[in-house]
């Protein structure tokens, strides 16, 4: 069935899911801070998880964004390729949205135009875009909110597809070791097995949609991701790299076909202020 | 319970050299902010033979850019940014007199070795929690370097501003103990 959705739609939801995610922790997230908070013994990872709990409460109440790093807007879009699109260029529509939501609700503007001349576009626009093209006429619109100091610690490694995966476990937790405090941990660590390199990467980050706290449908994956998180909890980085158990949120695996010489893992580390939202229009 | 030490701002060399690796203080005085295009900006200056337009004798240095106020408020969410983009800006800011850093996450051993000798102190505050940290900011008005926006150079006064002596004078550092 051919249906169609009207730009303007899309422009107010995606408005309306900018607001939430930058002031707005969801349940599940102040959750998995309030069983963390529980399980620290060291006065210092205490504080600081009680820092974090109090900064969602604030952030609500006084409409304070909850980072000052509002980040880059990452979209994903799922698109029925029985969907018609009406109104202006989807990419305008989604860009004019951002600009309009980080003037609106003001939040900071971190986009630079290029990589070296480095002038701000003064509007955190352009949004960085991934699309699918799905069966029936679907139009679902997922959004992440991405710090810059969690990004940076981004890693990938092209493994041989003989390594065993205990080596690919060893890679994981010296990243994330090594990323210590920099990625404002307790983190949440999206994981992209497979697929090209550039597939791995955006798997990584996709993964990260899942709400903390819900498994993997594999169970396979799941027992892998149950194996990452202990050991990443057990490495000692905790709350903001000062020391403790509350090292990661929740791990989350995406995987894909790959090559038969290839596996490639991909690590997308985010902070603990994992600002995700999505709707189905 | 824990103590949080309490300390004046500006640091003076005593309040400096009784600072532990790991202690928990709230800081209440003025602070300067400054991120990665405003130590570039003063690195510039310096390498061109100019001072920059502002003193920074004595003074401790906040790694922050904060969101725009909105109305009615002091200044938006203003929690810490990675230090470790300041490192190799460290030793100018230090021979012009930074007595203090606030930022997050680790040093290199060349920042921690200039920290020790010229007796000064890097303190981490809590990374992303912008909400809260902005209420202990009671005032803020741009300094220097307008143009830089939220890179520019901000003067806060700040009461009870919780952070961690991350390396302290000795050059211990919390990520290595």
């Amino acid at each position: 069935m051919t249906r169609s959705i009207h730009t303007d739609i899309i422009k107010s939801k995606l408005i309306e899911l900018i607001r939430e995610t930058n002031f707005i922790a969801p349940e599940h997230i102040r959750e998995c801070f309030m069983r963390m908070r529980e399980s620290e013994t060291a006065p210092l990872a205490r504080e600081t998880m009680d820092i974090l709990i109090k900064n969602t409460e604030i952030a609500a109440a006084d409409k304070i964004p909850l980072c000052q790093d509002t980040g880059v807007v990452v979209v994903f879009l799922e698109l029925g390729q029985d969907l018609r699109i009406e109104g202006e260029y989807l990419n305008d529509a989604i860009n004019s949205a951002v600009a309009e939501a980080y003037g609106r609700f003001h939040l900071r503007k971190s986009i630079v135009a290029d990589p070296l001349n480095r002038k701000n576009t003064g509007t955190n626009t352009p949004a960085f875009i991934h699309v699918d093209i799905v069966n029936g006429s679907r139009f679902r619109m997922d959004l992440m909110i991405k710090g810059g100091g969690s990004e940076n610690m981004s890693a990938l490694k092209m493994f041989r597809p003989t390594d065993h995966v205990d080596f690919i476990i060893d890679y994981i937790e010296e990243t994330v070791v090594m990323a210590g405090p920099n990625p404002c941990p307790p983190i949440f660590l999206g994981i992209g097995m497979g697929g090209t390199a550039d597939t791995a990467m955006t798997n990584a980050k996709r993964a990260l949609l899942r709400p903390a706290g819900s498994s993997h449908p594999d169970p396979f994956y799941r027992d892998l991701e149950d194996r990452i998180y202990e050991r990443l909890n057990a490495s000692g980085v905790g709350p903001m790299g000062f020391g403790g158990k509350s090292t990661v949120g929740s791990v989350c695996i995406k995987e894909a076909p790959a090559h038969i010489a290839s596996l490639p893992v991909a690590l997308n580390l985010n902070c603990h202020s994992l600002r995700i939202g999505g709707c189905e229009l | 319970m824990n103590e949080w030490k309490k300390i004046e701002l500006p640091l003076t060399q005593s309040d400096i050299a009784g600072l532990k690796c790991g202690e928990m203080c709230l800081l209440s005085g003025r602070l300067l902010t400054a991120r990665d295009r405003a130590h570039q900006r003063i690195a510039m200056m310096i390498e061109e033979g100019l001072e920059p337009p502002f003193s920074l004798a004595g003074e401790t240095i906040y790694y922050v850019g904060p969101t725009p106020a909105p109305p009615g408020k002091v200044i938006g969410a203003a929690g810490p940014t990675t230090s470790s983009r300041m490192d190799p800006f460290t030793e100018i800011m230090l021979g012009l007199g930074v007595k203090g850093m606030i930022g997050k996450g680790r040093r290199d051993s060349l920042t921690k070795e200039l920290i020790r000798q010229h007796g000064a102190v890097y303190f981490s505050s809590i990374g992303g929690a912008g909400a809260y940290l902005s209420k202990r900011i009671r005032a803020c008005r741009v300094l220097a370097f307008e143009d830089l926006a939220t890179e520019a150079i901000y003067e806060l006064t700040v009461e009870d501003f919780p952070v961690v002596v991350a390396v302290d004078s000795h050059g211990e550092d919390i990520y290595e103990s």
